[in-house]
């Protein structure tokens, strides 16, 4: 059974706070992120747990007012330092988000958006990726006879884990989800949560999620945020069985939150 | 195995655990049969040894109730089960309680091995004898009838129960004779008799899992009926 004394970090988040537009969202949040693992963060809404996730591939700068102080590491390397690469950190650390965003092209141009910024512009390379990068999505087998159909015609399902492959394509590391399947239907649903069990085997994945049942459903490790703290953090099997703080058993037993 | 449906979610991962506790229950179940028919040999042969390894051994059945009882209750907490599921998980649960009280007077038979009857007390251990198979081959169809969830062996094995308890009763008036006419016998008779009363208690754990088997199945709560109501109900749809 899954437990954070046997599992190498990938990302470690440390006295990390962050205050937007002078309001502080994260207070001195450290969490070490496990490698080749899911996690979930979970909390009531306001809890800061978008606000980490977006910290994690420092997405926060994009609004204004940010402030983020601590730091991130992502292996060995502080992300927050002067000097990154903002395009190279976001390519190790690919983030999907709530709605689905497919770009109103082909389901096929939408997979090599991002390849052909990295330069791969050989038509069989970039066939084969794409293949490749839906067939992870557990995409191809429905999209494989209308890869140049607009990527907008698919349902709602169809596209986020489109844009689940378009994150993948270009192998990131880290992968982010900030509540990949709130706008889907349960079957679909439960087909991003099976397509996240597949992918953990090569990216080390972050999900926030306010359904706590999906947390229990899919992850290795769930830390429970409240108020911009970290309330608790352990192997999602402890959490959802028997947690240590009051705090975590009053909120996933819906007595709070 | 497919009549279960375990392997059609979408969740593979949920999959794999149902398949893994249903195969934890099968292994202790295996366990629990050994442990019987060990048991059994033990007194037939006066083999103290097996007995020890018997009485040992029951400590294993005891782990395997506390794994797959923590097995379920994660289940519960992270996949919600539900409909056939929950009803699988609830079967299971109920299942490993009387499959470990099985443990557990499988123990009491193994410990009269460690006495030791004389010749004429021999023939007191022919009756157990006959009873303990009778009792080992219904533990074995219900833990064959719950490996393929067949609802109709599990009426079978429910129906046999009856038959062993008139066994326990002609053993009990025999042992009752014995007594009255040799009360030195009454210490080793009596060690019969709990080993006698213990088989049968595990026949009446053997119907309790039968009508959970039922339960799993037919979704029908069938306890605490007697058997033509029961095979009615089941049969009834």
């Amino acid at each position: 059974m899954a437990a954070l004394t046997d599992v190498s970090t990938k990302m470690s988040a440390q006295n990390l706070s962050v205050s937007l537009a002078g309001k502080t969202v994260l207070d001195q949040i450290s969490l070490d992120i496990p490698a080749n693992r899911v996690t979930a963060l979970i909390g009531p809404s306001g809890c800061g747990k978008s606000t980490l996730l977006r910290s994690f591939n420092r997405m926060n700068e994009l609004l204004d007012d940010a402030n983020t102080e601590g730091q991130v590491l992502l292996d060995e390397l502080n992300i927050y330092q002067a000097g990154v690469d903002l395009a190279e950190l976001r390519r190790r650390v690919g983030i999907v988000f709530q709605k689905p965003n497919p770009f109103p092209l082909s389901v096929y141009e939408n997979v090599a958006f991002g390849l052909r910024l990295q330069g791969i512009n050989s038509a069989r390379q970039l066939d084969e990726l794409i293949a490749a990068a839906l067939q992870k999505a557990a995409l191809w087998h429905e999209v494989k006879d209308r890869l140049y159909d607009n990527a907008l015609t698919l349902s709602g399902g169809q596209q986020q884990r489109l844009v689940i492959a378009r994150a993948i394509a270009i192998e990131p590391e880290v992968l982010l989800l900030d509540e990949p399947a709130s706008a889907l239907d349960p079957i679909s649903t439960l087909k991003i949560e099976e397509l996240l069990y597949e992918l953990k085997q090569q990216y080390t994945i972050v999900i926030v999620t306010h359904n706590m049942q999906q947390a229990a459903r899919v992850s290795d490790f769930t830390a429970f945020m409240n108020l911009g703290q970290l309330v608790e953090f352990d192997a999602t099997n402890k959490i959802f069985t028997d947690p240590r703080q009051p705090q975590t058993e009053d909120y996933i037993t819906g007595r709070f939150g | 195995m497919d009549k279960l449906n375990l392997s059609k979610h979408i969740s593979s991962q949920f999959n794999e655990e149902l398949e893994q506790i249903r195969n934890h229950v099968m292994s202790m179940g295996g366990l629990i049969e050994r442990q019987l028919y060990d048991a059994l040999a033990a007194i037939a042969n006066s083999d103290s040894e097996l007995a020890q390894q018997v009485i040992a051994n029951d400590l294993k059945v005891n782990d395997w109730e506390l794994q797959i009882d923590k097995e379920c209750t994660r289940v519960i907490a992270k996949r919600q089960p539900a409909a056939s599921d929950l009803r699988l998980i609830m079967a299971i649960l109920k299942s490993i309680n009387d499959l470990e009280r099985i443990g557990d007077e499988t123990r009491r038979i193994a410990k009269v091995a460690l006495e030791s009857f004389n010749s004429d007390q021999q023939d007191l251990l022919v009756n157990l004898d006959n009873l303990g198979r009778h009792v080992a081959q219904m533990l074995h169809d219900v833990l064959d009838a719950f490996a393929r969830m067949d609802v109709e062996a599990a009426l079978t094995v429910h129906k046999e129960d009856k038959k062993v308890d008139r066994e326990y009763e002609a053993i009990t008036r025999q042992l009752m004779t014995y007594m009255i006419e040799d009360p030195r016998s009454i210490p080793k008779v009596m060690n019969v008799l709990w080993s006698a009363r213990s088989l049968e208690r595990i026949g009446d754990r053997c119907k309790n899992l039968s009508e959970y088997i039922i339960f799993f199945v037919k979704g029908k709560v069938v306890r605490h009926a007697s058997h033509e109501k029961l095979e009615q109900e089941v049969r009834g749809d």
